[in-house]
């Protein structure tokens, strides 16, 4: 089973490499973006075939490496979750 | 004095402090692999400078959890003295020893330059030797020296007296131009609660002879041998 982790800067944290990607897109033209956040994002193959156990895995190494709580959160998707 | 300097894969600055404590201070010093878990009766312990794991997932993401961490960390506990150059406090603070993290420095750049550093505090086992409010010239080399934590902890970290460095310019005062990286509250390095373990970004190591242009780094050295000169640490002395 796959999971999918999407990490990001939590918003109160300032995020200089997408202000620099925002601003190189408003140089570009894209005046209508107002924002970019970069983050980063992880594909898990996993050897359950419980979505439940996927996300309970997915989220511990998530919360135990991939993800640094003091300036990041995660948010998980799992194959064939509802 | 025994220095434990230990080596990642992708350290790159262990053997600058090998030098700079061995070479121009005169202690012994010793390489540890990070796959160790001895310390070799070490007195004080280094993590230096580098690029450990390639810098990959976040600085000092993947390092934490090499062997050796677990007894540098029962070390720090213990009360010994710990010191982390630039990667080395990027991976102290992930490994949670220190309170914070690492950002991409404000311009996106990687900022290889001397800076200066005001001494905040002079009661940490690698300050005492300093003067209050004492300027130090010493070079910075890194692109995620950015430090961040929360409102919070930065209160926490004013009232606990543990912000440790400033950046500041040569006069000694705190400016937005003086703070290479953007840190909140210009800060450069900060101690635990136990004043035992201390993380800064510059390198002191780089600055202890002055044929490279400034020697002022050696005080942080001399501090902790004064430190440990005028008594054995002890465990009472130290909390997280």
């Amino acid at each position: 089973m796959r999971a999918r982790v999407f990490v990001t800067l939590k918003p109160s944290v300032f995020d200089p490499q997408g202000k620099t990607i925002a601003d190189a897109l408003h140089s570009l033209g894209y005046g209508g973006v107002e924002d970019v956040r970069q983050g980063k994002y992880f594909e898990l193959e996993l050897s359950t075939t419980s979505s439940d156990q996927a996300r309970t895995m997915a989220s511990e190494v998530a919360d135990k490496l991939l993800a640094n709580p003091v300036i990041e959160s995660y948010r998980i998707e799992v194959d064939g979750a509802k | 004095m025994n220095f434990a300097i230990v080596v990642f894969p992708g350290s790159n600055c262990d053997h600058d402090a090998y030098h700079a404590v061995k070479h121009v201070l005169g202690h012994k010093a010793e390489f540890i692999w990070h796959k160790e878990t001895d310390l070799k009766g070490a007195d004080v312990v280094i993590l230096p400078g580098g690029f450990s794991h390639g810098d990959y997932l976040r600085t000092g993401a993947i390092a934490r959890f090499s062997p050796v961490m677990g007894s540098v960390k029962a070390f720090a506990a213990a009360g010994g003295p710990v010191l982390g150059i630039c990667n080395g406090f990027q991976i102290l603070l992930e490994a949670g020893m220190l309170p914070g993290a690492m950002l991409r420095n404000r311009e996106l750049k990687f900022r290889c330059e001397h800076v200066h550093v005001r001494v905040e505090q002079t009661d940490t086992l690698f300050t005492v030797a300093c003067r209050p409010n004492q300027v130090l010239r010493i070079p910075i080399a890194h692109g995620e020296g950015n430090y961040f934590a929360t409102p919070e902890d930065i209160r926490r970290l004013e009232q606990n007296r543990q912000i440790v460095f400033r950046y500041v310019n040569a006069a000694g005062d705190v400016t937005d131009e003086a703070n290479p990286n953007g840190s909140v509250e210009s800060i450069a390095g900060i101690c635990n609660m136990g004043r035992n373990v201390v993380g800064l970004m510059p390198h002191p190591e780089r600055a202890c002879e002055a044929v490279l242009g400034s020697d002022d780094g050696r005080v942080l050295f001399e501090s902790v041998v004064m430190a440990l000169a005028a008594g054995p640490v002890t465990a009472g002395s130290a909390s997280a």
